[in-house]
């Protein structure tokens, strides 16, 4: 057969170097309406789950068991269950309904009913559910800072633009994990530096995680992942209660936290059992709603390529947000990994967040250059700025971002670059020199870094760890420096442990330090002229890009 | 520098590596330099502080014989291998069944290290160095993104982890990403780790394996 130019052409296109494979029911590999996905039901008896999506109570896995005595509301239970699956998804898209009456029938349906409930959703009625659902009524966006060389420095330097660019939380992680006491010292500082009042996590393995947390370096914790087969739980030696502890460890300091958790992970690590990725994870959102955790993560996170690669993949994504929405917990709806080589396909996947709005659209904008993103590689990236502030601007849509200009950039990271310097060198740490404060000030990634002593910096960072240095130290490392402004501010962080107000469903803090969350910011979306609206104040921000011409411009 | 005829062969691996070499080609040459793996009963735990323990895990050389990218894993253990005795210790070879979750199986098998250092490898390709008295899901070292880990990189992982059972602070083996990795990969991971972990055998201790090349 002769070649046909134009299937030549089409094979080139980005999309067809994308994976994709047929639906594996058997296995898993099926993103909605698995035949294997049980059929909804319930049963009550002397106040306690009986039966649940067909399982007698003798023979419930402890998923089953976890939600059927913690997240399941039983006073509302067998008339919810009762209700017809499209009534309920009636409820949801009708701005006749508040976001309060839908919840309070949610909170008594089982996984496989809300499973069968979100079957009978197209992705326009899953959106407009979603921008009802959501529980802070203002829109905001998390970024992951992160290098391939594990750089302090540039770390800085990159929190600092992205707090000015209007990211409320940050993200980091390593290349080598022994650098990570320094990642999230670096992330702290660098990010009061571009705006008091941000807050930042690290991403580690959990203990580590709780122990930076404890000591102040970092502001909340995240990937704390759940699962919905009971293999991939026991794999990682884990249980829902295991994971509940850890929670109430974090709550008990005063941290914020919220689990992790998404479609196609209990079939990447080969534990499906043949369920559909959304009923596996409709039973993840309702273990974190069980264990009383303010907020989740998900939207498929780090494993976005496996639903991608099956039909309606994209579809049960923003289903499993809409979901976390609906049992009223915080979601941090990811848009934040690669799945594909397309920008037609990375776009269409984030308008269903972005459009809606969600408490944090992308759970991990890099706020890098993808070669650096330590997260094997965002769905948007530094180089995807200006197409951000476009999109918002060209749909007046709040993404939580904002244009900025070059000289401001500039100065919140030499700033930042400076403060770190600094504080190492108030705590005796492998110094920073003026060459690499320079560098990361005008930096794009870290290809234009001078190379640091690694195994110096390893050695410090795990003294770091050895000798207990708190955020107090660094109150004080940046106060004997000169840094005042920011010793306030990271010490205004370490009094929201006290205070706990930040402990709130989906809480922010704003540049004064004042929470806005789920509670004095409660989402009241019921129809056009309600819930968000863009201030006057906020568009300005918005629509003024340096890209646009004005008449002044040109000549009289 | 020095040259020997490890680097050789490593040069002349790069340089193929460059040679668009037709499929059938490769296919051979994974039956010239064929890999038996003997079991030899339950992995004691080692008293030597010179060893390394490489863990495989269930599906490694017996049902999957290629990473992600296609390299020969005889390839791959051999360069692993030959990393830990260019820095004077010893390789020993166990495969971990009741887990395929590579942080676990690295974990079990630092217990099992007379130097409390091993290495634990996917049959796909991802790797981890581990040691002994950390988490489980904590690392030395993590090669978390298989489709990028050559031989050359293999070779390293290997001589770094001796390196951290002699004591020394080795330089991390420099980190490789790739965004477009996921879009790429990521459904093939899956199915990989379907077919390896449908050998798992809860509860099974480790087995000693001595490695024919």
């Amino acid at each position: 057969m002769n070649k046909s130019k134009r299937f030549e052409a089409l094979a080139a296109r980005p999309v067809n170097q994308d994976g994709f494979v047929v639906e594996w029911p058997e296995v898993g590999l099926i993103a909605m309406g698995s035949p294997n996905d049980p059929v909804p039901s319930i049963k009550i008896e002397k106040g306690k789950v009986i039966e649940l999506d067909g399982v007698v109570r003798d023979k419930f896995d402890f998923i089953d068991q976890f939600i059927a005595d913690y997240a399941i509301d039983i006073n509302v239970a067998e008339k919810a269950m009762a209700m017809p699956d499209v009534d309920i998804a009636k409820m949801l898209v009708d701005v006749n309904v508040s976001r309060e009456e839908v919840t309070k029938v949610v909170l008594g349906l089982t996984p496989a009913k809300i499973v069968a409930v979100l079957n009978t959703m197209n992705v326009v009625e899953m959106m407009m559910a979603l921008q009802k659902m959501r529980a802070r009524k203002l829109p905001s966006n998390q970024c992951h800072v992160t290098n391939v060389a594990d750089n302090p420095v540039l770390i800085a330097a990159d929190a600092a633009e992205a707090a000015l660019r209007g990211f409320d939380e940050m993200e980091t992680t390593v290349a080598v994990v022994r650098y990570a006491p320094f990642n999230a010292l670096s992330l702290l500082i660098g990010g009061q530096a571009g705006r008091g009042g941000v807050l930042i996590q690290c991403s580690l393995e959990e203990a580590t995680e709780l122990q930076l947390g404890m000591r102040g370096i970092t502001a909340y914790a995240e990937t704390i992942s759940v699962y919905g087969t009971e293999n991939v739980f026991v794999d990682g030696d884990d249980t829902p209660w295991s994971k509940t502890f850890l929670a109430s460890a974090y709550a008990s300091r005063g941290l914020k936290m919220r689990f992790t958790s998404g479609t196609g992970s209990e079939v990447q690590m080969g534990y499906a059992e043949g369920k559909s990725m959304l009923y596996l994870e409709v039973r993840c959102i309702m273990i974190a709603r069980g264990a009383g955790v303010q907020g989740l993560q998900n939207g498929s996170v780090s494993c976005i390529g496996v639903p991608a690669a099956v039909p309606s993949g994209i579809r049960a994504v923003l289903a499993e947000n809409l979901c976390t929405s609906m049992l009223d917990l915080e979601v941090a709806s990811s848009n934040d990994q690669t799945f594909t080589h397309s920008d037609i396909r990375r776009t269409a996947r984030t308008l269903m967040e972005m459009l809606p709005g969600t408490d944090f659209i992308t759970s991990g904008y890099s706020a890098v250059p993808n070669y650096d993103n330590m997260f094997a590689g965002s769905n948007w990236d530094v180089e995807d700025y200006d197409d951000w502030n476009i999109l918002q601007r060209d749909l007046m849509v709040d993404g939580g971002l904002k244009p900025v200009s070059e000289e401001e950039v500039v100065a919140v990271r030499s700033k930042a670059a400076r403060a770190l310097q600094a504080v190492f060198k108030e705590l005796g740490f492998p110094a920073i020199t003026d060459a690499e404060v320079e560098a990361a000030t005008y930096a794009h990634g870290s290809k234009d870094m001078p190379q640091r002593n690694v195994v110096e910096d390893l050695k410090a960072a795990q003294d770091m760890m050895k000798r207990e240095i708190t955020g107090l130290d660094i109150v004080k490392a940046l106060a004997n420096s000169g840094f005042n402004d920011l010793a306030g501010y990271v010490l205004n962080l370490l009094k929201q442990r006290i205070s706990g107000d930040y402990l709130h469903t989906a809480a922010i803090l704003d540049k004064d330090f004042n929470v806005i969350s789920a509670v004095n910011n409660r989402n009241d979306y019921r129809g056009p002229g309600t819930g968000y609206r863009i201030s006057a104040e906020r568009w300005d921000e918005i629509k003024n890009i340096s890209q646009a011409i004005k008449p002044s411009d040109f000549d009289e | 520098m020095q040259i020997n005829e490890q680097m050789i062969r490593e040069i002349v691996v790069q340089v193929l590596q460059d040679i668009d070499i037709p499929q059938p080609v490769k296919a051979a040459a994974v039956d010239e330099r064929p890999m038996t793996l003997v079991e030899k009963g339950e992995a004691r735990p080692g008293t030597k502080a010179d060893e390394v323990v490489i863990a495989v895990t269930p599906a490694f050389g017996k049902f999957q014989h290629k990473t992600i990218v296609n390299i020969p894993l005889s390839d791959v253990l051999r360069e692993i291998i030959a990393g830990i005795e260019e820095q004077g210790l010893r390789a020993r070879v166990v495969r971990v069944l009741r887990t395929s979750d590579v942080a676990f199986a690295a974990h079990d098998a630092t217990k099992l290290s007379g130097s409390g250092i091993a290495i634990g490898i996917l049959s796909r390709g991802t790797t981890v160095i581990h040691q002994k008295d950390l988490p489980p899901l904590s690392n030395l070292e993590l090669f978390s993104q298989s489709p990028l880990i050559d031989l050359p990189t293999y070779r390293a992982i290997g001589s770094n982890a001796a390196r951290y059972a002699k004591g020394e602070s080795p330089t991390p083996v420099p980190t490789r990403n790739d965004q477009m990795a996921r879009p790429k990969y990521q459904a093939k991971a899956a199915v990989l780790h379907i077919k390896e972990t449908e050998h798992v055998v809860p509860g099974a201790k480790p087995v000693e394996l001595e490695v024919r090349f």
